[in-house]
């Protein structure tokens, strides 16, 4: 629970920090496919997927993603169940320790009413096959582009992430895919904050200029204690007993 | 406002914490070396028979004088690097010397008793050809200065131009000579190449054009190369293809005489480029009728041209290298020949009868460790008898100055390669003999092969050893004691070379670009050893490794120098012990591939080298050293050996995983389009570095835990359009194990080039603002959030969730050279960021002034937590200098090194100069102050003691009284 609420702060945090960053939530790939069906004009590019046994990359259709092109690229997901084979296999991949490999082409999103894509190469992302299957396929793919719109690099991680072992039993846990999608974009960077940084002193000094207590000097300010202080001191001298006596009785 | 005040006040009593060096400190952690660079033209100052002056122009854009009698600099002039500072001739004339600079863009003059500048001009553009002291009537008054289309004569007194006259026909003719032999005659001698020669010839008084002639030279190309004037303005050529010279009265003739080599009796080396070298003593003066031709890599000759004739005066055959020298009026040749391997010997003969003066000889010891003689500068000087008496100064390859007295006595050496520093490291030096022996004792053979009494007798003999030491050491200290501290010599030689208490004495080894390796003592900055690499490609790119260290005896420690061609990307290895510097006997592989990428791993094999792995361009994967150990070691542990390899040209970074037959596995890829951007620099953490403590405590005493991820490269992009408005600099945080983008950033509006440190869960840049015209520093720190995924063990394989980010940028008021973070050896000290400034000066900025987390607005938790509050402005405080006055010029690396102290941390800046200090980015919380009273110290406590004993007698006596009462 403390974990999930940390990552929720983290999600805020980056909301308020990071500027645009848009979450598709695609629990169930198939619905939003449905629903955005209607007003969506963007790209499709295919997002791939390898498991082997000897871990050469052998990329397969895993599913479809929508990206929407413009100035706020959003991104949405359509992807099958896996199938009974690959479910079979994904498992012994995971059990060799091997990787989970994903691939999406080199794509731009600035690019005005693109509906095709040449290939250009692929970015490519892993993470260990053990990890996807004791997550229950529960994944989050983040894309990145770059400045100008255009497909930088794509992360892949499973919550939670680590291997730790447990044997997942039920064959439907690994069904159907539980893809958290994103697309981010850099973050500005910010410069040095002068307009604040002079707000501030200006509002400092207008404040000593209303109030005119800090005006006063020093002695104006403190001149009760000052004086008391003194009169201690004085009285202090004056009440001291005189000096031997107590001596010779020891 | 005057609250403000308080305020900053309030931050500096704060952060005051950069222990400034006092008066009587100076020198005494640090020094500094001064270089000049690989010289180019080199003068001594004969205008004084006493005058120990040698003046220098390098390479670097340096112009210096240097006492002949020690090597020291008597002053020094650093120009622009780059073309617009290239220094393109030094002429000198009495206590001038004029440079032209700048590919003819400057003429300045400088008074060359103080260093000062006379006077400088600026000449007109155009791309400079030659220059030349003019004379008349005995005295130099002038110089005449040829550019491509110009040729223009000045005062020498006070640079004003006489007269600038075009030349005729510089579309086709190329000028590349101009000569005056003191006739009242300026000579602009040009070529067309393969065709003819022209020759131009202006009145000294008013730059009429006397006299204009060309004549028929198909052979010659270029003049400088192959001609030169001698005697009384006769121009004399070589040329190869026809084995002749070729002789041309500049006055009278209009036809070149051929006289072959052949029947002369001379024959060229094959293959080798014969060259001429002749001599004018004084520019008043046409040059002597004597010259030199060298014929062969070792075959020269001196020549005299008599009525026409060319005679052989002396065959200097085998002879290195030969030079002329002038002292009053008499000239002599010197000639180095080799004498044997290690050893040259140089001679001089008079050069109007090539006859050897005697008592000359003159023995170089050519070192092993350097490079061949490459330039013989003499310094020739009348003694009481009037004979000739002469000193040298030897350039050879590797870019160092000897200076040599007869009879062979060597005066002092600069190793000029130090002001080109590479790459360096810093490794511990090894035990003393006596730790050595004790350690020997111990070891594992030992214990299996003597039995017990044998173990006992050499128990105790190390024993007495380690006495004898100690001794010996307490003898040292009290003979030390009584002499004043200037007195005190610390010689260090590479015998007595052992580790100090707190390890703060190492061996500095620096790679330089020419290929000379030096191991210098930190201390004293002594040059312990010298390796001089031949062959090193002239485009090398070094990378230097320490593949074991002091800490494995009785195994030699070990380094490893990668040195890659850059063009071909074929690289070699060489291995060598850095404390002694000699070559190690373990032979490195051959590489025949090229190599893209090397990595230290932190595996070691049965003799506690560190395993390097070289990727070659089939993305094969060899392993140095690769015994079966290393090999098995490497199968176990593939499948975590993770590395990326980065192409710059085509944005791609890939990161690529270890199989256990040694091959690799692409495993992700991030392609950034070139179109917009490109990499300019990609920085990990470095691997030697501690963190001590894993989280920040916030005001509310919660801990805010760092993002500390060993896998974190920072790559910087650069925009590639350049326009002020859309520039912009890319900030990539990626994990390199997994090629997980964890922050991506633009900085708009800005440009580089940018200097980056990335260590601990920062990193900081600095950048050029070309909105605001301003530079600035911006600092990235990554933080896990209130809890940590996994306290135990970092895996970039399960670390789901992304770190937080957080940013801030200062303003800084100006432009740095480079950058780098301060280093202890447990991270408990606070860090500071050093700041090479181009000024010359090393700034030790702390962290603390580059923290995103200073807030806008202070409030109690802030205050709580330390917290500075925010300010636009990084200022400079000049205490922060760690060079005092020291000014290191062109700063262009600064190397950091734990030292045993947690609060010390060596610092060693390298560029033209180099130095090392010692910083304290927290104070010397761990050591006594250099002045701590010990005398009163422990005379309070034997004070004290006393009076306890005192005082308990008394105390005593006064009970028995009482008893007895």
């Amino acid at each position: 629970m403390a974990r999930d609420l940390s990552f929720r702060v983290a999600v805020l945090f980056s909301f308020l920090f990071l500027g645009f960053i848009n979450f598709v939530c695609c629990n169930n790939g198939r619905r939003v496919a449905d629903a955005l069906e209607t007003d969506f004009s963007g790209l499709s590019v295919p997002l791939e997927h390898s498991f082997e046994l000897d871990d050469t990359a052998k990329f397969l259709v895993r599913g479809t993603l929508l990206l929407k092109t413009g100035r706020e690229p959003s991104v949405a997901l359509s992807q099958n169940p896996l199938s009974e084979e690959d479910r079979v296999k994904l498992k012994e991949v995971a059990e060799v320790d091997g990787l989970y490999r994903i691939r999406v082409p080199r794509v731009s999103l600035q690019a005005d009413r693109q509906t095709e894509w040449t290939v250009d190469g692929y970015l490519t992302a892993f993470v260990r096959a053990c990890a996807m299957v004791e997550s229950h396929l529960s994944d989050v793919i983040t894309l990145h582009t770059d400045v100008s719109g255009y497909l930088i690099g794509v992360s892949i991680v499973t919550i939670p992430g680590a291997c730790r072992g447990t044997k997942v039993e039920d064959e439907v846990d690994l069904e159907v895919f539980n893809t958290t999608l994103s697309i981010m974009a850099p973050v500005n960077a910010p410069g040095p904050e002068t307009a604040l940084f002079l707000e501030r002193m200006e509002q400092e000094t207008e404040k000593k200029g209303k109030n005119p207590q800090e005006q006063k000097s020093f002695f104006a300010k403190y001149w009760y204690l000052i004086l008391g202080g003194a009169i201690f001191l004085m009285v202090s001298n004056s009440a001291q007993p005189p000096a031997g006596g107590g001596r010779e009785q020891s | 406002m005057a609250k403000l005040i308080l305020l900053l006040l309030n931050w500096i009593f704060l952060c005051c914490n950069v222990a400034a060096v006092f008066e009587d400190q100076v020198g005494k952690f640090d020094w500094r070396q001064q270089y000049v660079g690989k010289v180019r033209f080199s003068h001594f100052d004969t205008q004084m028979q006493s005058s120990k002056k040698v003046l220098l122009a390098s390479e670097s854009n340096v112009f210096a004088a240097l006492n002949t009698r020690t090597g020291e600099l008597f002053w020094r002039h650093v120009d622009k690097t780059g073309p617009e500072g290239n220094i393109d001739a030094l002429l000198q004339h009495g206590q001038d010397a004029v440079l032209v600079i700048g590919n003819g863009h400057f003429l300045r003059s400088w008074d060359i008793s103080v260093g000062g500048l006379n006077w400088e001009m600026v000449l007109d553009s155009g791309s400079f050809r030659s220059a030349c002291l003019v004379g008349h009537q005995g005295a130099v008054k002038h110089l005449a200065v040829l550019k491509k289309t110009v040729i223009s004569l000045h005062y020498l007194s006070n640079g004003h131009q006489k007269w600038v006259e075009n030349l005729p026909e510089s579309e086709t003719v190329d000028f590349q000579v101009v000569y005056s032999g003191g006739n009242g005659e300026v000579y602009a001698l040009g070529v067309v190449p393969n065709s003819h020669l022209a020759i131009v010839v202006y009145s000294l008084e008013d730059g009429e054009i006397t006299k204009q002639v060309s004549v028929e030279a198909p052979w010659l190309s270029s003049i400088p190369a192959s001609c030169s004037v001698i005697s009384r303005g006769l121009l004399t050529c070589v040329d190869s293809t026809t084995m002749s010279f070729y002789t041309l009265d500049l006055h009278l003739q209009l036809e070149m005489t051929q006289i072959p080599l052949q029947t002369l009796g001379l024959d060229v080396d094959p293959g080798f480029h014969p060259s001429l070298v002749s001599h004018q003593p004084n520019p008043a003066h046409p040059p002597l009728s004597e010259f030199l031709l060298q014929l062969g890599p070792e075959h020269h000759l001196l020549l005299q041209h008599n009525d026409g004739q060319i005679v052989t005066l002396r065959d200097y055959k085998p002879a290195l290298l030969a030079s002329f020298a002038t002292t009053g009026e008499k000239t002599v040749v010197a000639v180095m020949a080799p004498k044997n391997k290690t050893a040259c010997s140089i001679n001089l003969f008079s050069a109007e009868t090539g006859r050897r003066l005697l008592e000359t000889t003159l023995i170089f010891t050519v070192d092993p460790n350097g490079g061949k003689p490459e330039k013989l500068h003499v310094q020739a000087f009348l003694k009481k008898d009037d004979s000739v008496g002469y000193r040298v100064m030897v350039q050879t390859e590797d870019h160092a100055l000897t200076f040599i007295q007869q009879p062979g006595r060597v005066m002092w050496t600069r190793e000029e390669a130090l002001s080109d520093v590479v790459t360096m490291e810093m490794v511990d030096l090894p035990l003393t003999g006596a730790q050595a022996e004790l350690e020997g004792e111990f070891g594992k053979k030992a214990a299996i092969q003597d039995g017990l009494m044998s173990m006992v007798m050499k128990r105790l003999s190390s024993q007495l050893i380690m006495l004898q030491a100690w001794i010996a050491h307490l003898w040292k200290l009290f003979y030390d004691a009584r002499k004043p501290r200037s007195q005190v010599k610390n010689d260090v030689s590479i015998e007595n070379l052992s580790r100090d208490e707190f390890n703060l004495q190492k061996m500095m080894v620096m790679v330089t670009a020419s290929g000379k390796l030096f191991g210098i003592d930190s201390k004293t900055g002594n040059i312990l050893w010298k390796h001089y690499l031949e062959d090193i490609p002239l485009n090398a790119a070094f990378k230097l490794m320490v593949q074991r260290t002091t800490a494995h005896f009785p195994h030699p420690p070990q380094c490893t120098l990668l040195i890659k061609d850059k063009d071909t990307g074929l690289a070699t290895l060489h291995v060598f012990n850095p404390i002694f510097g000699r070559r190690s006997q373990v032979t490195p592989p051959a590489l025949p591939q090229p190599i893209l990428q090397s990595l230290l791993l932190p595996l070691m094999d049965q003799d506690y080298a560190k395993v390097l792995l070289l990727v070659d361009d089939q993305y094969k994967v060899s392993a140095f050293p690769s015994t079966k150990n290393v090999l098995q070691q490497l199968q176990e542990t593939a499948s975590s050996i993770f590395f990326y390899v980065a192409d710059s040209g085509q944005g791609r970074l890939s990161g690529y995983r270890l199989r256990t037959d040694l091959s690799t596995e692409q495993v992700w890829e991030v392609v950034i389009p070139t179109e917009t951007q490109k990499i300019v620099s990609i920085k990990g953490k470095r691997s030697n570095e501690h963190v001590h403590s894993q989280g920040r405590v916030m005001g509310d005493r919660s801990v805010l835990y760092k993002y500390l991820n060993p896998n974190l490269l920072a790559v910087v992009t650069e925009s590639t359009d350049l326009h002020q408005e859309r520039s912009f600099i890319g900030i990539l945080l990626i994990d390199g194990v997994t090629g997980r983008i964890i922050h991506e950033a633009v900085q708009r509006k800005a440009r580089g080039p940018v200097h980056v440190v990335h260590s601990e869960n920062w990193v900081v840049y600095e950048y050029w603002s070309t909105k605001s015209r301003r530079n600035e520093f911006s600092v990235i720190e990554l933080y896990e959030g209130m809890d940590l995924y996994n306290s135990t063990v970092f895996s970039s394989l399960d670390r789901p969730h992304a770190p937080q980010v957080l940013q801030q940028s200062y303003i800084f008021p100006s432009s740095i050279s480079t950058m780098e973070a301060t280093l202890t050896e447990k991270g408990i000290t606070s860090r500071h960021l050093l700041v090479g400034l181009p000024s010359g000066g090393i700034l030790s900025l702390p962290k603390m002034f580059l923290d995103p987390r200073r807030p806008e607005v202070i409030t109690e938790q802030s205050r709580e937590e330390n917290l500075i509050p925010y300010a636009p402005e990084l200022i400079i405080r000049t205490e922060w200098f760690i060079n005092y006055n020291q000014t290191v010029s062109r700063v262009r690396g600064i190397y950091t090194a734990p030292s045993g102290l947690e609060s010390t941390c060596l610092v060693v800046a390298y560029g033209l100069d180099i130095y090392h200090t010692r910083v304290y980015p927290s104070k010397q919380f761990d050591v006594l102050k250099d002045d701590y009273d010990y005398m009163l110290i422990s005379s309070v406590l034997f004070a004290l003691f006393f009076a306890t004993m005192i005082s308990k007698r008394l105390a005593e006596v006064k009970l028995l009284n009482r008893a007895w009462r």
